[in-house]
């Protein structure tokens, strides 16, 4: 066998770092539907470091699995329009509400289906929870070892791999055998842009729920072109206990939200002419916060 | 059973602060649930650690003392945290939200199969009836912590699975002696009857910690920029004020996004958590995540163009005006008045 076989896990999520106005309904809750979807950004890293080691290795497969709604074969069709090769998409009602134990526990179920693989490349962490847990909690249902942070990989070769970590006082190389879990970090490279010619290639990439969906017919195109389908796995086809997804198999439980309320200390507000702020700058220094 | 287990973590010999942090909080839980506080510190050359920890209110030390289980490495503390966690299945086990402990508590979690709530902002003990079946559970275990981009604060609890963990950044929690005489029992662990070949798999070839050059965690005052500054020149004038006030200079997530400064001075839920006497927020609006790192200022000043900004609501005194134009002023009238 010629070159690698990689998995990227990555996930769609909501752009929580542009939230707007309309980002709050009325009623205080968080309003989806506001809020762009996007590829979780250090799992771009991750496809990055995956795609490098594909450049240099000829014949290596980098196939993304991502679990969510119909709509996360996005992610799918994106990482194929920057060069990766083709992709999963986990999604059953069954899998929502399931928390980072759950969430691991069906990822490892689809990573292990996909067996036998060289490694598992995933960003360190999501940020619309920024939890870093699905990488290392997957790793531990493979029964694999598990480098996390990493910013570089130095070498791959068979069985072998030696990866650079950054952590936070420093920097560690690391040499572990393959397969393994890798998570990046986003001190990593930036994701390369799309490909024109992977951009064409996979345009009509579509999952079977999309075509339902969007009574797009391109099932002859399909026929010609077996690369465009990208497959949908249920519970079922995972062969998941049902009881350990979703809420009911998620041992955290969220018991309260609460908006964010601001509450308000005194305060005083000021102009920016000069006798308030030279009254400010005596005041702090009268009562010791200065000085 | 049923206590408190802190995983210490080792730094040039010494129990990290995190982890003497974790320690004075554990201490008020157990207080509040009458149980014991455990401590978990595995290394090499640990005579004496016991010391370390025993001031901060532990009851047990339990060491595990070999030289491969230094530097850290994940497979083998987890199977030692996870082997020893069976054996004694606590009610409560909590980590820093460190690159170590977030590589290791996922781990142990997984393996448990036990709830996992990472960088909590508070814990607290309390109650709860499931909405549903109407099942009471005693004094669970609050996790608080920030979430969806910070627009909303959870309060996560395990209701069934034991033992409830947590990762708590540095600095969130505060450190406090419990008593310079509290003493307690050292358990020394037979961590081979955990440990096997293939712990020992992963090969650190290289490492090359450097110590962490800027400390804002211990500033006294802290000139904090956000997205609003505008620029990394801008900036300049931050340097300025801190280093004319005696302080140092850090950033909101938006300003390091923005690569206007350096992770190393992030503050707020994925950055450090500070507490100086004054922090000056300039043009920073005052998200959530931010706030959490710096509510417990003791004084806050925030120079914002936007009079609505959310960060004035906590603000002692808000100066609403141009950075570029009040900064200058604070440090001109400041030097004329202290000399």
């Amino acid at each position: 066998m010629k070159g690698f076989k990689i998995i990227v896990l990555a996930k769609q999520v909501p752009d929580t770092r542009n939230v707007g106005k309309d980002a709050m309904k009325a009623d205080g809750t968080v309003n989806r539907a506001a809020l762009s979807a996007i590829f979780n950004p250090e799992d771009l890293n991750a496809l990055e470091l995956a795609l490098r080691i594909k450049d240099n290795n000829e014949g290596t497969t980098v196939t993304v699995l991502t679990m969510g709604p119909g709509r996360a074969a996005e992610i799918i069709r994106e990482a194929m329009y920057r060069g990766a090769d083709n992709g999963y998409l986990l999604t059953d009602r069954k899998f929502a509400g399931s928390d980072t134990l759950a969430t691991s526990y069906a990822l490892s179920l689809a990573v292990k289906k996909l067996e036998p693989f060289d490694l598992v490349i995933a960003g360190r962490q999501a940020i619309d929870g920024d939890t870093a847990q699905v990488g290392p909690q997957v790793a531990e249902k493979l029964g694999l070892p598990q480098v996390t942070y990493a910013e570089e990989i130095m070498s791959v070769s068979r069985g072998k791999i030696t990866v650079k970590r950054r952590l936070e006082r420093g920097v560690e190389t690391v040499e572990a055998p393959m397969p393994l879990v890798v998570t990046v970090h986003s001190s990593a490279p930036e994701c390369r842009p799309r490909h024109a010619k992977h951009t064409i290639k996979f345009k009509h990439a579509r999952t079977l729920g999309e075509l339902q969906d969007t009574s797009e017919d391109y099932l002859q195109l399909r026929k010609d072109r077996p690369y465009l389908l990208i497959e949908e796995w249920g519970v079922g086809d995972v062969g998941a206990d049902v009881a350990q997804l979703g809420l009911s198999g998620s041992p955290t439980k969220v018991r309260k939200i609460e908006n964010v309320v601001f509450t308000g200390r005194e305060s005083k507000v000021l102009t920016a002419d000069d006798n308030s702020l030279e009254g400010l700058m005596k005041e702090l220094i009268d009562n010791h916060t200065l000085g | 059973m049923d206590n408190i287990f802190v995983y210490c973590e080792i730094e040039d010999g010494h129990v990290a602060e995190v982890s003497l942090e974790l320690l004075s909080k554990g201490r008020f839980l157990a207080d509040r649930l009458k149980c014991r506080l455990e401590a978990v510190v595995l290394g090499n050359g640990l005579k004496g650690v016991e010391k370390q920890v025993f001031p901060f209110g532990a009851d047990v030390i339990h060491i595990a003392d070999d030289k491969r289980l230094t530097p850290y490495q994940t497979l083998p503390h987890a199977s030692i945290v996870s082997g020893l966690f069976r054996q004694e299945k606590p009610c409560i086990g909590l980590f820093g939200a460190t690159s170590v402990g977030r590589d290791l508590a996922p781990r142990i979690a997984s393996a448990l199969k036990c709830g996992l709530t990472a960088d909590c902002t508070a814990l607290e003990i309390g109650d709860h009836t499931e909405s549903k079946t109407g099942k009471e559970y005693k004094d669970l275990l609050y996790q608080i912590r920030p979430a969806f981009g910070g627009n909303i604060i959870a309060t996560i609890i395990n209701p069934e699975t034991r033992p409830q963990l947590a990762t708590v950044r540095e600095g969130v929690m505060k450190k406090e002696v419990y008593s310079d005489g509290h003493q307690g029992e050292v358990k020394l662990l037979d961590a081979d009857k955990w440990l096997g070949d293939s712990d020992f798999i992963v090969n650190i070839i290289e490492r090359h910690i450097e110590k962490r050059k800027v400390n804002i965690k211990n500033a006294g005052v802290i000139v904090a920029g956000g997205y609003g500054v505008g620029s990394k020149e801008n900036f300049r004038l931050l340097y300025d004020l801190a280093g004319v006030l005696g302080g140092e200079v850090a950033g909101s997530r938006a300003a390091v996004d923005g690569g206007f400064i350096e992770h190393e001075r992030q503050v707020g839920q994925t950055g450090v958590t500070v507490r100086p006497k004054l922090y000056i927020a300039c043009g920073i609006s005052g998200q959530i995540q931010h706030r959490a790192g710096m509510d417990q200022s003791a004084i806050i000043i925030s120079i914002n163009n936007d009079p609505e900004a959310p960060i004035n609501q906590i603000a002692d005194y808000t100066i609403i005006g141009d950075l570029t134009e009040i900064i200058p002023k604070m440090i001109k009238y400041y030097q004329k008045n202290t000399k």
